[in-house]
């Protein structure tokens, strides 16, 4: 067992787990956390995005003894205008996926203020449009089976078109 | 910004029905408050994990679970040595549809018997789940292999007739389709292969199994918690009334939630043999290995026609297959029974058994893949006879049934496809195929038709009015995010004239009156006529108590002539609130049932059929790019015109429609579960590899629809999950052969099968 201490939503945790322990199994079954979904534990959903000091993150593929110290926000400790807007937007079905969609896009949009470039941005672009092509691939690696894409991208671009453009 | 189509289409009908209204459950989802099967914390929660066996037919000679059993913080190893008794499914039977949802007859842990690579053939249980993983990983299974045929492709010759059954005819002739084939100025003979598919919901199988004597709860991700309550009633020999099963979130299902499969049981039974609440959440692979998919297919099409391509020659035939151990007969030609009219017609659907787990029924099953095929054999006809395939559909529509010869009870495909070619721009497609371009990318636009039937199931529903003016529906139904609790909600609303917000519907668990599955598109219809008859009854009964004061506004008035408005019922301008008739009759609430009885709605349904053919239909657009050079496809747009009647809610019926499409175009371009054909073992199960769309795969969707009612329906709606996957991937696949002038005959349309 090894002791950590995380920073989660803003009230410190110390926990003792196994070095084995993913990050998400921590907060789903250690912490109470169930709002980062376990979709298939393997990397290929996004259903378990979480930040972790603010970068998005699959909690699945990280283990819990590596952010000893970090300071992690899970889906209980969003409050940002995203949420609203896939209400709003009908950003979802199930809401399954939605935890990692939200977690995974407010991480996208601070990657993108921070310059970083995606597959489909134009080499050697400087300031750039976030446009819908932009937010689709930054957004692939959440699935959706409800298929509710489209309903997300409205979502994100009427948030994004408010904080307006690189 | 952009615009969102379906709230541009909503006509509004009622002052909540038909309008885009936000989901009751947004706040929850949004902000991980949702709780699913898998979230339920116990004292004392114990973790499960399954074995799989590792050959496909066979028994167990020995199952060597010592090394499990010594790691530290493993409970117990069930095995078929030493798990307590499950009793065996109920045979199948139609006077008791609750026996339906068993997803295999296997009994596991009760027998040494191995009928599919990946059965479950232990259960560790364990204090973390991460023990229970890994002492999953140490139990040794020694087996006696017997042969087994698990290769489709091999054992397609050895298909049998398939049976059908009171709702589903397996075989139609009409005519003599082949000597009219062989006679036909134009025809085309194709034959098509689809592979097996999976649901694959994000949210993977789970249940949370927790024993109090014989009282049982169940936290489980299902789609029919009634029937699932009485299956493990009976599975475990207790009182149905003891058992609850609770699913008032569930992470998607399409299908693969529908029956009972083997972690539920194996939850509830291990729960029962350590004491000890236990969760058993599957991994990926495990729902793979423990839930049946969508089977392969392979089908003929041959359609002849005259030279204005009036169809003289339909023939459809299928090969599918299910396990030796369970499953069903997929109705492959059941759509194509409806879509034309042709003086002869000729459908068959076979099916083989194999060692494999059990199929299952998947988004429209039957159609989806059906669809397929017959809507690409009708576009290659349209290419053969040089003909506009829309105008090759709208030659062949029928005015009665083609086959049965009822009457359709609205079908308004012809407007459906003019709606859609002016929208979509089809005037600008040049018809020769591989001409259009945009840039260095060839372009094709294709159409097909969309089909599902329309049905309804009984639904035991109550309605409780408060003084305060609060209504509670409520019906043990399942919320999968089909916005059922949303839309049920508006109808009631509507119904008594009250605000949306005052009503709450309590759905989700099976301590609920009754409610209908989630599944055959069926839920919000059958649960709406419920709505609908518990809201009229409601309002007689305050219209008696009103007639009983005297002065009442409302003496003499009659049920009929009454309107329910402003918290009230009024005729004539005049009338009272309901807080006001309640308080001059003394009463606190009043409350209202509507009750379905399963015998009177067999008679009604089988009725109904011989007199009427619903269904929701739909004309899909779709235009694709394809790369020159690698040949790889990308939907570039899409338009789907559906004719679904009422449509309740603009903002949850647009995310339904699309979500079937997306689903559609995974079939079309990606979705393929590959079994290793020498052990029968599922290569790829997994999301990395079995590839759903993803965001970057699917374009803007436009869906419209006619919003004229069916009036044979309640409220004039009808179902729309899943008629909005079928047509999608033949629509996908004609504009595919409009972009290149190749037909793809064979699902999923990869590169490859376009290259050479
Ligand atoms: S659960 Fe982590 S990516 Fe799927
Ligand atoms: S909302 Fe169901 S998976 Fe995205």
């Amino acid at each position: 067992m090894t002791q950590i201490r995380m920073n989660v939503n803003g009230s410190v945790e110390s926990l003792d787990v196994e070095p084995w322990v993913s990050l998400l199994d921590a907060l789903r079954e250690r912490l109470g956390l169930t709002g980062p979904k376990k979709g298939c534990d393997q990397g290929a959903c996004g259903a378990c995005t979480v930040l972790a000091d603010g970068l998005r993150i699959n909690a699945c593929l990280a283990l819990a003894v590596q952010y000893d110290g970090s300071e992690i926000t899970t889906i209980e400790g969003v409050a940002h205008p995203l949420q609203e807007a896939f209400v709003r937007h009908d950003g979802f079905q199930c809401g399954y996926c939605t935890p990692g969609q939200l977690c995974s896009a407010i991480g996208m949009l601070a990657e993108y203020e921070a310059g970083m470039p995606s597959a489909v941005t134009p080499p050697g672009a400087g300031a750039y449009e976030l446009s819908e092509s932009e937010v689709r691939e930054r957004m692939s690696g959440n699935l959706c089976r409800c298929g509710a894409y489209n309903g997300i991208l409205d979502a994100i671009m009427d948030v994004a078109g408010e904080e307006g453009t690189r | 910004m952009s615009t969102t189509y379906a709230d541009k289409t909503a006509s509004a009908t009622g002052k909540y029905v038909g309008r885009a209204v936000d989901r009751v459950d947004g706040p929850a989802k949004t902000t991980g408050e949702a709780r699913f099967a898998a979230e339920y914390p116990y004292p004392g929660l114990a973790y499960a994990a399954l074995v799989h066996a590792t050959i496909p037919r066979g028994r167990l000679t020995a199952v060597d679970t010592a090394a499990a059993l010594a790691v530290r913080g493993v409970i117990d190893v069930l095995t078929h040595e030493n798990a307590p008794p499950m009793k065996p499914a109920p045979k199948v039977s139609f006077l008791d549809l609750s026996t339906l949802v068993s997803g295999t007859p296997v009994n596991y842990l009760a027998t040494d018997e191995v009928h599919w690579n990946g059965q479950p053939v232990a259960v560790v249980v364990a204090e973390t789940p991460e023990t229970a993983r890994y002492a999953a990983s140490l139990v040794r299974p020694a087996y006696e292999e017997l042969p087994a045929a698990v290769d489709f492709a091999a054992e397609e010759g050895n298909a049998v007739p398939q049976k059908g059954n009171l709702i589903s005819e397996a075989a139609a002739d009409k005519g003599d389709a082949p000597a009219a084939l062989a006679t036909a100025a134009h025809s085309v003979d194709l034959t098509f292969s689809t592979p097996p598919h999976h649901h694959n919901a994000i949210e993977p199988h789970a249940t949370t199994a927790v024993w109090d004597g014989d009282r049982l709860t169940v936290h489980e991700a299902a789609q029919n918690i009634a029937w699932t309550r009485r299956h493990l009633a009976q599975r475990f020999g207790v009182p149905e009334k003891g058992v609850r099963v609770l699913s008032p979130y569930v992470g998607g299902g399409f299908g693969g939630k529908g029956s009972v499969w083997a972690g539920t049981l194996l939850a509830v039974l291990a729960a029962r043999a350590t004491g000890r609440p236990v969760r058993l959440a599957l991994t990926r692979e495990g729902v793979y290995h423990t839930v049946g998919g969508r089977t392969p297919s392979t089908q003929r099409v041959a359609l002849g026609s005259d030279a204005d391509g009036r169809l003289t020659a339909l023939i459809h035939t299928s090969v599918s297959r299910t396990g030796r151990a369970g499953g069903m007969g997929e109705p492959i030609t059941a759509g194509t029974r409806h879509l034309y009219a042709s003086p002869n017609i000729h459908l068959r659907q076979n099916v083989v058994q194999l060692d494999l787990l059990a199929n299952t029924f998947m988004r429209a099953p039957g159609e989806s893949i059906g669809t397929f095929a017959v809507e690409s054999a009708m576009d290659e006809l349209a290419c053969e006879l040089g003909l506009d395939p829309i105008e090759l559909r709208l030659r062949n529509e029928p005015d009665r049934d083609p086959v049965g010869g009822q009457r359709l009870a609205h079908r308004r495909l012809r407007e459906a496809y003019a709606l859609g070619a002016e929208r979509f721009g089809w005037s600008t497609r040049d018809p020769r195929p591989g001409v259009m371009r945009d840039g260095r990318w060839l372009v094709g636009m294709g159409v097909a038709t969309a089909y599902h039937p329309s049905m309804r199931m009984p639904a035991n529903v109550t309605v409780r009015l408060g003084a305060d003016g609060t209504v509670v529906v409520r019906c043990g139904l399942q919320e999968m995010g089909m916005g059922t609790a949303t839309v049920q909600a508006q109808i009631a609303a509507d119904e008594l004239g009250v605000p949306l917000e005052s009503v709450r519907f309590e759905y989700g668990d099976s301590d609920l009156p009754s409610g209908p599955g989630a599944g055959g598109s069926a839920q919000t219809a059958s649960a709406a006529a419920g709505v609908l008859d518990a809201c009229d009854k409601l309002r007689r009964t305050l219209l008696g108590l009103a007639r009983r004061v005297p002065g009442s506004p409302l003496r003499g008035v009659r049920p009929e002539d009454l309107e329910a408005r402003d918290g009230g019922l009024y005729h004539a301008g005049r009338g009272q609130t309901y807080a006001e008739i309640l308080a001059a009759a003394g009463r606190g609430h009043v409350e209202a049932e509507s009750r379905a009885g399963m015998l009177g709605f067999m008679v009604r349904t089988l009725r109904e059929r011989r007199q009427w053919v619903r269904a929701a239909t739909g004309a899909q657009f779709c235009e694709v790019r394809v790369d020159p050079d690698t040949m790889e496809v990308r939907v570039s747009r899409w338009l789907g015109v559906f004719d679904v009647g009422t449509v309740i809610n603009a903002r949850t019926a647009a995310s339904q429609l699309r979500g079937g499409i997306v689903m559609g175009i995974g079939m079309a371009l990606s979705e393929q579960t590959l079994i290793d054909h020498r052990d029968g073992r599922i290569v790829n199960a997994s999301l990395s590899e079995y590839h759903v769309p993803v965001h970057a795969d699917i374009p803007r969707i436009d869906v419209q629809w006619l919003n004229e009612p069916d009036s044979t329906m309640p409220l004039g709606l009808r179902g729309i999950g899943e008629v909005s996957i079928t047509g999608a991937a033949a629509a996908v696949a004609n504009a595919v052969r409009h972009a290149t002038g190749r037909r793809v005959l064979d699902l999923p349309i990869t590169l490859d099968k376009l290259m050479g």
